[in-house]
């Protein structure tokens, strides 16, 4: 089971990036587990400052741009 | 599930790419014949009448605003790319003042910066070590000096006016910020942000390909150029009706340089206006044609620009509102300075 964090205060790209992950979730057909984190030192704890983030088992694959579900799709099934 | 099915039908690139160069091309040059004839032709108006000329002008400025800034929206992003405000974090972190303040406004006009990140960064830098003023100057230059209000100026009035105007912006945002970090305000930064520790700064580097960042550059563009349209409908429109009904010897009595409080209204004027530089533009194009001066139109832009009332609010989550007041203030005045100036040597 996945554990997929998007990281981000709540903006639009925040929101894209939620639906792109759960299309991507769909695509790839694994089990997920999605969190939206919006506490601002818990975003920062990973490293970043450019929202929006996105964590996949505990490791940053994004940060600073909404990629497409295709592309997130890619790496979960990595 | 293997890669190759994952991947969606996407278009081709380099194709796909060629073709839009030349649909934006051909677009450009067509919209000034286009509009006049919809105007005069199809619709029968007359030229040079109030109507005539204000439908004109916006049928033409809509198609042709909406084409810069899709134009210059691609690829400055696609630039933007390359430099991200973590990688401006670990250069920024230990300099001394003055180097550190001219290279954070500098950065600030390159990175990109969402509103909502302006928290993140603004703690990311505190506590990374970057001195307060410094982390000030990229704040103000990052919304102000913005790559989308140069391109927009330097296509409607030339190089001189876009380079005066990023000439103008950086200084308010270097003297803004060694100012604030001279009044030593750290006591006024909301007392949870100095218990953050973020990972010292080492976020991974994320390797991108050239074909990333220009789909990047496509989705920013497509949804920036969406939110932003309102805007520039509005401003468009109020810019039309300038051009066809408001006399030029009424802006040049109100806004011209015989009225001395003319800078410091559309200073004040400009702080809760809420608006990117692309719904601006249009409004001062048409301004400056019927004789505003330009350093009191460089003055409303930057007081829209970067004072927004939004980015405020935002920033309260970790200012106290005596830090929001001071930097409001330095900022406002830079810009009244900036208005004077350019007023009297373009005079």
């Amino acid at each position: 089971m996945k554990k997929i964090e998007v990281l981000g205060p709540g903006c639009n790209n925040c929101m894209r990036l939620e639906k792109n992950t759960r299309e991507a979730v769909a695509m790839a057909g694994v089990d997920a587990d999605i969190t939206k984190v919006t506490d601002y030192a818990q975003i920062m704890a990973y490293g970043i400052m450019s929202t929006p983030g996105l964590v996949i088992d505990g490791k940053v694959v994004s940060y600073g741009r909404v990629p497409s579900a295709g592309d997130i799709a890619v790496w979960l099934s990595e | 599930m293997t890669t190759l099915a994952i991947r969606r039908a996407q278009l081709p690139f380099w194709p796909t790419v060629v073709l839009a160069v030349i649909a934006w091309l051909i677009a450009w040059f067509i919209t000034l014949p286009l509009a006049n004839w919809i105007a005069y032709d199809l619709l029968g108006l007359e030229q040079g009448s109030q109507l005539g000329d204000a439908v004109a002008f916006f049928l033409y400025d809509v198609p042709k605003v909406l084409l810069l800034l899709g134009g210059i929206v691609t690829a400055v992003s696609f630039l933007r790319s390359y430099v991200s405000p973590e990688r401006v974090r670990r250069t920024l972190a230990g300099r001394g003042v003055l180097p550190g303040t001219l290279a954070a406004a500098g950065f600030g006009t390159v990175t990109p910066f969402c509103s909502c990140s302006a928290v993140p960064l603004f703690i990311g830098f505190v506590e990374a070590g970057v001195p307060l003023g410094v982390t000030f100057a990229f704040l103000i230059a990052s919304p102000m000096v913005n790559e989308i209000a140069i391109v927009l100026l330097w296509g409607l009035f030339g190089p001189g006016v876009a380079l005066l105007y990023m000439a103008a912006g950086l200084t308010v945002a270097v003297v803004a910020g060694l100012v604030i970090g001279r009044l030593h305000l750290e006591r006024y930064v909301g007392a949870y942000v100095w218990a953050i520790h973020s990972t010292g700064g080492q976020a991974v580097e994320i390797k991108l390909t050239l074909e990333d960042r220009v789909r990047d550059a496509w989705t920013s563009t497509r949804a920036l150029v969406w939110k932003v349209l309102p805007f520039v409908l509005i401003g468009i429109g109020i810019g039309a009706v300038i051009h066809g009904f408001v006399p030029t010897e009424l802006v040049v009595s109100i806004g011209g340089s015989g009225n001395p409080l003319a800078v410091p209204a559309l200073v004040i004027l400009g702080v809760p206006l809420y608006s990117n530089a692309a719904g601006t533009i249009p409004i001062i194009e048409v301004l400056i044609a019927k004789g505003l001066p330009m350093g009191s139109a460089l003055a409303f832009m930057m007081a829209i620009t970067a004072l927004s009332l939004p980015e405020m609010v935002i920033l309260r989550r970790v200012m106290k509102p005596q830090l929001i007041a001071v930097f409001v203030g330095v900022v406002a005045a830079g810009i009244l300075f900036v208005g004077y100036l350019f007023n009297a040597l373009y005079a």
